[in-house]
């Protein structure tokens, strides 16, 4: 199980509640759950509750989430702290989450976090002194064929090598725009050079099921029903 | 070589455009109002016809899998919900976020059919939360569908009323496992359920639930617009249709390719990404189907098929598909044990071998890495490994104990001689 506590009781805010536009926002979340199952909310609203607090996740906020799903705060504490993409303290506007999972490895992994360690002063979970950079390791983030890669707050960033890394530091920390994706220059998860499958689009299949025709049952089924 | 007409996933690499217009020039949102007006258990039967087997690890056929929704004569008034697992976290596995983000409507097409088939009007797809972009992409195709009338009351104009929500995870390996993923969306800690009952029963808020992956409910659209039949003319008996492979690791040229199930996995490696790193004889070892499925040696890969059967007869497994090739350069036992810390970080906590066990066996592995164990541990590693096979509530318990059952079927030799060498260098 991963390890999480929260941040100490001088950083928490004595409390929060969501921006019209995020309470707007979580009235919409709550609809898509039938009535009185209105709980399942509770990961989207933590998580714009965190978009709204800047990036983690403070006591307050749970307890705003809590009192509008009408649950008990435990188990809103208990969602926020298993879920690990719910940050417990404060973070750098720039959350470096370097993957370390063995696709990622094999390919380079560990000389992306060196690099990302030197080159911010910082050790893995720590903020630089700005506040701008937050360095953190994490398990594998399912891009394993654009492998090694990294996610900077909503954003993957492929095909990584520890000069493109320094480079993306620099752009980020300079406010730069970034491209996201692969910073190879590849489309998606197609291999180095292009394609040698899908060079040209085929034909939309014909539906053939429908024509010839085995003995369809019941095929006023469906209009029934309705 | 699978020809491109039988391809399913024309979009893999966002060559063409992913929203509704691009989609429709493809085939997809075609005739489907035909296809739901065949009626349920037509359905039902193409896609067993086809001997679909889920894409999401397990392979349990999906037909028989959507036979066990309650059907039409025995419906108690709980209304049925079709939940798709987009929770793709197994490491070596990134297919199923090529359809999100370029395919979106496939996905959301095969709902609408397999959500009818199986009597649900809802469908929940579950991203993981770190999808964040993917899941915008689908999102917005969501959103396209509904406007066109394609979802929503009346879907397609067939008469059936069908919605689907995207719902996003926050960060858990663990709700890929389909009882946990239905906690989760339950707004829970994604902690597996015992069954029975099983989701058909009694799955989300208690209603008859089916989960499928996401790349199996894109695939049923064109399975049964082509028919059963097509389909299972694609790969081996038992073993049919197309899937889609993703190749990382130490190869020339990483990639998601869509294939026939059965081809070579040597071919595979060589054909469409450009071959191991070295050259073929420079292969030490590959993970055939993401993290869970045990490490095969050279010697297997050599011959063995990329199929469900084929590679459970090699002692491992396809699992996802995820192919994670390692060169002679690769250290197989740290290797393993970054899979067993990855282990150790997802276990939810709930069954204590897992608990307990993951990290265990992370302590030990990490000390093997650096030779400092004894020889009479490798033993001991393996006992704890299958100590916890089965005996825990939900795969992911087996999942942590098969890479390092694996590591030591295979590779005990090369953990016994860093042990030695180190107990020499010690010595001296």
């Amino acid at each position: 199980m991963s390890q999480r506590e929260p941040a100490p009781e001088a950083l928490q805010p004595e409390s929060f509640t969501f921006s019209e536009a995020g309470a707007k926002r979580a009235q919409q979340i709550i609809a898509r759950y039938p009535k009185g199952r209105q709980q399942s909310a509770v990961i989207p609203l933590l998580d714009l509750a965190q978009r709204e607090c800047g990036g983690w996740l403070p006591r307050a906020a749970m307890d705003h989430v809590a009192e509008l799903l009408s649950m008990p705060p435990i188990r809103v504490y208990e969602v926020g702290t298993f879920y690990t993409m719910f940050n417990l303290k404060p973070v750098g506007k720039h959350l470096i989450q370097v993957c370390r999972t063995t696709p990622c490895w094999l390919r380079g992994a560990d000389e992306l976090t060196a690099t990302c360690r030197k080159k911010l002063g910082i050790e893995l979970g720590e903020t630089t002194a700005d506040g701008q950079f937050t360095l953190v390791e994490v398990e594998c983030l399912g891009a394993c064929v654009n492998a090694p890669m990294i996610q900077v707050n909503d954003d993957y960033y492929e095909d990584l090598t520890p000069e493109l890394m320094e480079r993306l530091i620099d752009d980020l920390a300079a406010g730069r725009d970034v491209s996201i994706g692969s910073q190879a220059g590849r489309r998606g998860s197609e291999p180095e050079g292009g394609p040698i499958t899908l060079q040209e689009v085929p034909d939309p299949p014909v539906v053939k099921t429908l024509d010839f025709d085995k003995p369809a049952e019941a095929p006023a089924e469906a209009a029934e029903k309705a | 070589m699978l020809h491109d007409r039988d391809r399913i996933f024309t979009n893999l690499y966002g060559q063409h455009d992913w929203r509704l217009k691009g989609a429709l020039a493809r085939g997809v949102w075609d005739r489907t109002k035909d296809i739901i007006h065949k009626g349920r258990s037509w359905i039902i039967n193409e896609v067993k016809e086809s001997n679909l087997r889920g894409r999401g690890g397990a392979g349990f056929p999906t037909g028989l899998k959507w036979s066990f929704m309650p059907p039409d004569e025995k419906r108690d008034g709980r209304p049925h919900y079709l939940v798709v697992n987009a929770d793709e976290s197994e490491p070596g596995t990134c297919k199923d976020r090529d359809i999100l983000r370029y395919d979106p409507h496939r996905l959301i097409e095969g709902c609408l059919i397999a959500g009818f088939a199986m009597g649900a009007n809802t469908a929940y797809i579950y991203v993981r939360g770190e999808f964040y972009n993917e899941a915008s992409h689908l999102q917005i195709a969501i959103d396209e569908a509904y406007e066109a009338g394609l979802i929503g009351r009346n879907a397609c104009g067939s008469g059936w009323d069908f919605d689907v929500y995207l719902h996003r995870g926050a960060g858990a390996y663990i709700c890929g496992e389909e009882t946990a993923l239905l906690e989760s969306l339950e707004g829970k800690k994604g902690m597996p359920r015992l069954k029975p009952p099983f989701p058909a029963a009694c799955g989300l808020y208690g209603c008859p639930t089916t989960i499928n992956n996401v790349e199996t409910i894109a695939v049923t659209p064109e399975i049964v617009k082509r028919g059963g039949a097509w389909f299972a003319s694609l790969g081996r008996p038992n073993n049919t249709g197309t899937k889609i492979f993703c190749i990382s690791g130490h190869v020339n040229r990483p990639c998601n390719v869509e294939e026939e199930l059965g081809i070579p996995m040597k071919e595979l490696i060589e054909r469409y990404a450009g071959g191991v790193r070295g050259g073929w004889d420079n292969l030490k070892a590959v993970i055939p189907g993401g993290s869970s499925t045990p490490i095969l040696p050279k010697s297997i890969c050599d011959t063995v098929l990329m199929d469900f059967d084929s590679l459970r007869e090699a002692r491992s497994g396809l699992g996802t598909a995820g192919l994670i090739v390692m060169d002679k350069s690769t250290d197989v036992i740290e290797a393993i044990a970054r899979l067993a810390h990855f282990y150790k970080h997802e276990s939810c906590g709930q069954c204590t071998p897992c608990r307990e066990g993951t990290g265990w066996m992370w302590r030990v592995l990490t000390r093997m890495v650096r030779g400092e164990a004894e020889v009479e541990e490798i033993d001991r590693l393996l006992d704890v490994a299958n100590q916890i096979e089965g005996h825990t509530i939900c795969a992911l318990g087996d999942g942590a104990a098969w890479p390092v059952q694996g590591l030591i079927r295979h590779f005990r030799d090369e953990i016994e001689a860093r042990i030695l060498s180190a107990g020499r260098s010690k010595a001296a």
